[in-house]
Order: C-alpha cells, then structure tokens, then sequence
C-alpha cells in the first residue's frame, strides 16, 4: 500500500509535471502548426454549443476553484465560516460540476456519431474526453459523498500541493483519503501529464492578450524610418516576423 | 501625414466574361489540398446572385465587418469582449454547408465493378468523410442563375429596389446579369485582424497584403466572422484558418498574381497606391453617406512633393513611389474616378477596386409600339407580342442609363453604399468614352452633342482616349505595374546575405500536418 500511495502521490506528480513543462515548451518551440484548438464547429455547429458551452463554462469555474482552493485556503476557510456562505459554495460548484459532465458527455457523443467529426478525431481526443469525463464523474461523486469538498481540500490538499511544489511531499494526510479521492487526484495529475499529447495545449495559449493590443496589427520586413538612412544599414536589428 | 503603400487591384467588370479561369489558377496554386478544397480565394459570382458562401452580403446573417457606434466605430459580431465570451462557440460563424460540402467520383468503380447487367457508375464522394454523398451544393451552384427564384431573388442588394423594378430584373428575357470576381481585399480597416484574438492575422507594412501567421493561428475562427466579404477561409482538417495572400511571393519576384496572370477577358490590374495611414479611424467612422469619398480622399496623389517627401520620410523606396506614379489603379480610381470599393458600407476601407458594368445599362427598355418592326421581319420570322423594344439609341444621352436595365440602386448597393448619384456619374463617363470613341472611329454623331457629352463627365478627349486605351488595349506592362519587393535590403538588415545563401526558400519547415 504505501508502495502505491508513494506512487500516485508522489512519483506521478513529479513525472506529470516534468514531462508536461518539458512537452509543452519543447511543442510550443517546435511543432508551432499544431499548436491549435482544432475546433470542429466549421463542420458542425449546433450540437457544439450545447456541448462546448456548458463544459467549457463548467470547467473553468471549477478549475479556478480548485486553484482558488489551493493558493488561498485561508480565505476559502473563513468563508466557509458560516453554513449558508458554504452550502452556496457548494451548491454552484457543485452546479458547474455538472454542467461540465453534461457538456462533455454531449461532446462526446457528438464526436461518435457525427461521421464528419469522426473523420478528425484522432484516438487521442478519444482518450482525453474519456478521461475527462471520468474525472468530473469522481469529482462530483467526492462532492456528493465526503461533505464539505471545499474545507477539507482547503485543508488536506491544498498543503499537499503546496509541498509538492516546494520539493517536500508530505503524503501522509492524502494516503488516508478514500480511495475515490485518491482516484480523482490521480487522474488530475494524468491529465496533466497528457496535456503536452493532446489538444489540451490549447488552455495554454487562452489569448487574454488580445484584451489590451490594438485592433490593427502592422508588421514591417525592415524598419522603415531607418531603411534610407545608409549609416544604419549595418546595424544589425532583427526583423519582428523572421 | 503617415504615408503607406498598399497593393491595389482593380477590376473591370464590362470585361469579365465569367470564364472562372482565375480562380482555377488561384485553385491549383494555392488550396488544392486537405481541408482546403472548399476553399476559393479567388472566386467569380454571378450577380444578381447569392454569391459564395450563400448571401455572404447579408451581416445580419454572417455578422461581418464593423458598424457605427457614436463617434467611432466597433466590429459587429466579433472583438474583445464578444470575441473571447463566444470563443467556446461562435454563433455567427459559418459552417461548411453555408459553402458546399467539396466532392470528388468514385473513379475506380468504374474499372473494378464486377461484371453485372448495368453500367458501373462513379458516384460523388464526400472530401470530408469518404462516403457517398447527394451533392445539394457546389461552387458556382448559382453560376448564370440569373431571376431564379432560389438565387437572384434572395439577392441582399436587391434592398431598397422596388417590387416593380425587381420584378422587372427578373422577367425572362428582359433579365440582365454581370459577373463579379472576388478576392481578399486587403482592406486598410481589416476586420479579420482586428477580430484575431490570438494576434495571428496582421498587415504587411511594405505592401499592405494582410496576411495569416499560420504557427499562431489557434482555430479561434473569429476571422472568418468578423470578415464581412467572408474571404478568410478555416481550414478544418489543419485547424488553421487561411486567406488570399495576393500571390507574394510572386508578387515579390515581379510576377502578377496568378488569378489575374491567367485572366482571359484581361479585366485586372494591379499597382500601387500611397495613402495616409493616420486618416483610417477618421475615414472608417465617417457617415455612410460620406464613406467612399473620404476613402477615396485618403489615397495620396504620388506627383505631389509634400506626398513624396513624406513618403520618403517613411521608408517607402523611390522605385515604389515610381510604380506608384505609372500605376493603372490610380488612374482609374483618382484620375478618372471610374471606380468604387466594393461594399464600402462593411467599413473595412477595401483596397480592391470595381469599374462598375456598363453593358446591361446599355441597352434600356422603351415601351413602344413594334409594329414597324414587325413590318421588317421576314414573314416567317418569330412575331413577339409583346410591346417593348431595346432602346440603343444615343439620342437621349443620358436616358438610358436613368431608366436602365439594371436599376441603378442595385449598382449603389454594392459599389457605393446605396448611393445612387456616384454610380451614375461612373455610368455617363463611361457612355461619354463610348460616344467619344463611336464618333472618332465611326463618325455618324454631332461634333456639338459629343463634345457637350464630354464636358458634361468633366473628361477631356485626352483622357477619354486615355481610359479607352487602358481599357482596350492596354498591355501586359501597362496593366501590371508591381513595385521591386526590395527584399534584399530586409535582408541585409538581419543578416549577412552571404550566410544564408542556399538556406532560405519558401515553404514549410514544419509539415503542416492536423496537431494532436
């Protein structure tokens, strides 16, 4: 048993993060074309929204949850001080959840049984929406089953986490979990691992920057003001899309 | 004064005869592959028409282009806050049937079929799925569809014409159609990237040719919304979106691109033109009324010494501003002011041009009785009874053009945002090179009524000749006037040429295979 425990709790988080920061730079430096979201809305649009709203939606309220969670457990203690503020924590993670489940379930029957999205699906989208699928399936069960989800992530997990990333794996609370939890943190950290294999670089490369760059984008081979002047010919300045 | 060069095209639409050939020379360059076949950058639309994809003109459809909100202007289905709520799921975006679903036959069926009583058939095949299909569209499905109900009635520019004058566009035999090719226009306000929340798609400073940074692209597909000519295509086997880039690199080596190398009716040209790039917020947000004229107003005279002092300021090279001087856009679109943007309502400030089509103008109806026609048919010719003849006549100068054949709101809807008086101003200066030319070379009109016809366009005999000799005989060096691309000085500003002799080319480096 502590054989595994050591294994999901603390070998897998390491290769998980190690494989998915080495994949994930080395796919951005270098298979620049593939890195895309892939939509397949061109193909098929209606099904879509009523898959990839409710679960995009869902899992970025419960991903920034779990985030929230683990950064600042503090705060989410204090306001889980008081049982109504808790119950409405609960209750809208809890809807999120699944609205989550919903999506992707949607999504994916939308991939099995609509022949030209089955063309671009490649096994790997398979997998990850399996797995994905599996997994906000454990999470809402967690949530369900061992009440108040939130405190005790706050409380368990979140300094688990913390020491994981501070190179000092303290496993010992998490091996005594339940073992649907130790499912779900398991399969969170395989998830991570695959991202740098699947589509899921694209949470990435979320284009936030687009909020404050300027609509019209220019880009000049040369700089311009500089191209007649022959003193500066030889300067060397590289050009901004080479 | 921030002056630019931008690479302009101009299209003579009396002269396109519909042949399609630029867009198969586009076709077999450039998306002759995967996920690209339905694509055509270059396409040529029968109009009145529904046009590719189907009523690409209506943006409460497709939701394209920018829209007026109080002093400025914001991008109407698209931009920061709409573009990154729906990046999940884009409700305005097109799917492929709004295109065709690309087909090819199932040759080999006809070699290996076993022996069996019947024929073997080639049955269509889905490009997508591999599957038979029953192929409900295709490109140029409405191709010479001119008053079918199914087409050119649900034309979008058929707005604000009357039920009596659409009908009688529609009336067999009395109907009338013109061709309109259609490419990226490169537009100096280009939606497609402002909508780019990934900052994939920019503008090319030297020459403005707007472009697709295909290792940034992430499938956003907000391009292919927010361009109201719907001109960037999403490819959706590689998961990137893709659009005309004006053959650069040919245009970069001197040669024209290929759609308008291969046209046959030789109604393109292309030049240069100097404009001034701190009016775009300016002239995109001016009134409806206003927005072709302060567009054209924007576009520089290159003779002038204050235009080419600051262009040389800029970094725009003196063989540019030459090109510029010799180009034929500029003189069709400033000197003689024959030309319009196609659909400058959209706000987008495109940099491709359209002589309007004069010919169905031509010939008008005029009721009348035919009687003494009929007296001068053989006897077994056809007898019509109808009571309407087609008026050639040139008597009334400018008669025809106002009870025209093809009403001229219907122009003005596409070529000047529904205004009706620049569209006729186009029209009579093209009738008086004609009347012009039938006096020089026939002969048979009054010297005083043609010389009045002339003076009343505001054209010269000179410049008559002059449009006359663009139009007809222009050569190839006369048509294509492309700036050197001066790449070789990017060049020396990067790097030694010499290292890396024999490494650059053009391509990719990366297989533009679909990522995981």
């Amino acid at each position: 048993m502590d054989l595994l425990n050591n294994f999901l709790f603390i070998a897998l988080p390491y290769i998980a993060l190690t494989v998915f920061l080495i994949g994930t730079i080395y796919r951005y430096k270098g298979t620049k074309f593939k890195f895309s979201s892939l939509s397949s809305q061109f193909l098929e649009g209606k099904k879509l929204f009523w898959g990839s709203v409710p679960f995009h939606y869902g899992i970025m309220v419960l991903f920034f949850g779990h985030l929230t969670a683990f950064l600042l457990p503090d705060v989410i203690l204090s306001w889980n001080s008081s049982p109504l503020r808790l119950m409405i924590l609960e209750v809208s993670a809890f809807i999120f959840g699944i609205s989550a489940l919903v999506g992707m379930f949607s999504l994916l029957i939308r991939r099995k049984t609509n022949p030209r999205i089955e063309i671009i699906t490649s096994k790997m989208d398979l997998l990850i929406e399996l797995m994905l699928l599996i997994q906000i399936f454990f999470g809402l069960w967690v949530a369900y089953e061992y009440r108040w989800g939130s405190s005790w992530f706050a409380s368990v997990m979140s300094p688990y986490l913390t020491s994981i990333f501070t190179l000092n794996p303290q496993i010992d609370a998490v091996s005594r979990m339940p073992w649907v939890i130790k499912i779900h943190v398991s399969l969170a950290f395989t998830i991570v691992l695959l991202i740098p294999f699947t589509r899921l670089v694209h949470l990435l490369v979320f284009p936030l920057s687009y909020l404050w760059r300027p609509y019209q984008k220019v880009i000049w081979n040369w700089n311009r003001k500089k191209i007649r002047d022959p003193k500066t010919l030889l300067n060397v300045t590289r050009s901004k899309n080479n | 004064m921030d002056v630019r060069s931008q690479v302009s095209m101009l299209f003579h639409l009396d002269k396109c005869i519909g042949c399609h050939t630029c867009s198969i020379a586009c076709k077999n360059i450039w998306t002759d592959r995967k996920g690209a076949e339905y694509m055509w950058w270059n396409n040529v639309e029968t109009k009145p028409g529904t046009g590719y994809p189907t009523k690409w003109e209506d943006q409460d459809i497709y939701k394209g282009g920018w829209e007026k909100s109080g002093k400025s202007i914001s991008l109407i289905g698209s931009g920061k806050l709409k573009g990154l709520v729906n990046i999940f799921h884009n409700p305005h975006l097109p799917v492929i049937d709004d295109y065709y679903e690309p087909w090819t036959y199932k040759y080999s069926n006809l070699i290996e079929a076993p022996a069996q009583d019947d024929q073997p058939t080639a049955r269509p095949i889905s490009l997508i799925t591999g599957k038979p299909i029953e192929i409900k569209a295709g490109p140029n499905w409405d191709d010479d569809l001119s008053g079918s109900p199914d087409y050119a009635r649900k034309d979008p520019n058929l707005e604000n014409l009357s039920p009596a004058e659409q009908e009688a566009m529609f009336q067999l035999e009395k109907m009338a159609f013109f061709y309109l090719p259609r490419i990226c226009n490169h537009c100096l306000n280009p939606a497609c990237v402002a909508s780019c929340p990934s900052g994939a798609i920019y503008k090319r400073g030297e020459d403005g040719i707007v472009l697709i940074n295909q290792k940034v692209c992430r499938a956003w597909r907000m391009c292919v919304t927010a361009c109201p000519y719907k001109k960037s295509y999403y490819n959706w086997s590689t998961g990137k979106s893709e659009k005309c880039i004006l053959c650069y690199p040919r245009i970069e080596s001197g040669i024209a691109p290929a759609c308008m190398h291969s046209c046959v009716g030789r109604i393109r040209y292309l030049g240069v033109m100097l404009y001034d790039a701190d009016r775009i917020n300016e002239v995109a947000s001016a009134d409806v009324n206003n927005l072709v004229n302060s567009q054209l107003s924007m576009i520089l005279d290159p003779f002038d010494e204050d235009v080419i002092a600051s262009a040389k300021e800029n970094g725009v090279a003196d063989s540019t501003i030459k090109a510029a001087q010799d180009s034929p856009v500029y003189k069709f679109v400033k000197e003689w002011g024959i030309a319009l943007p196609l659909h400058p309502e959209f706000r987008t400030l495109p940099m491709l041009f359209y002589v309007p089509p004069l010919l169905p103008v031509m010939a008008s109806l005029s009721e009348q009785k035919n009687k003494e026609q009929l007296d001068k048919l053989d006897p077994i010719a056809k007898k019509w009874d109808d009571d309407w003849l087609y008026d050639t006549s040139t008597e009334e100068l400018w008669g025809t053009i106002d009870d025209a054949r093809f009403p001229l709101q219907y122009m003005a809807n596409m070529f000047s945002a529904g205004d009706t008086c620049k569209v006729k101003d186009i029209m009579k200066k093209l009738m008086a090179v004609r009347i012009h030319r039938r006096d020089k070379t026939v002969g048979d009109l009054d010297k005083e009524n043609v010389k009045k016809t002339l003076k009343d366009v505001n054209l010269s005999a000179d410049s008559a000749d002059d449009i006359y000799y663009l139009t007809s005989l222009a050569k190839f060096d006369d048509r294509f006037v492309i700036p050197p691309a001066h790449r070789e000085q990017a060049i020396e500003m990067v790097e030694n040429t010499g290292d890396v002799k024999g490494s650059s080319g053009f391509g990719f480096i990366e297989k533009p295979a679909r990522g995981i």
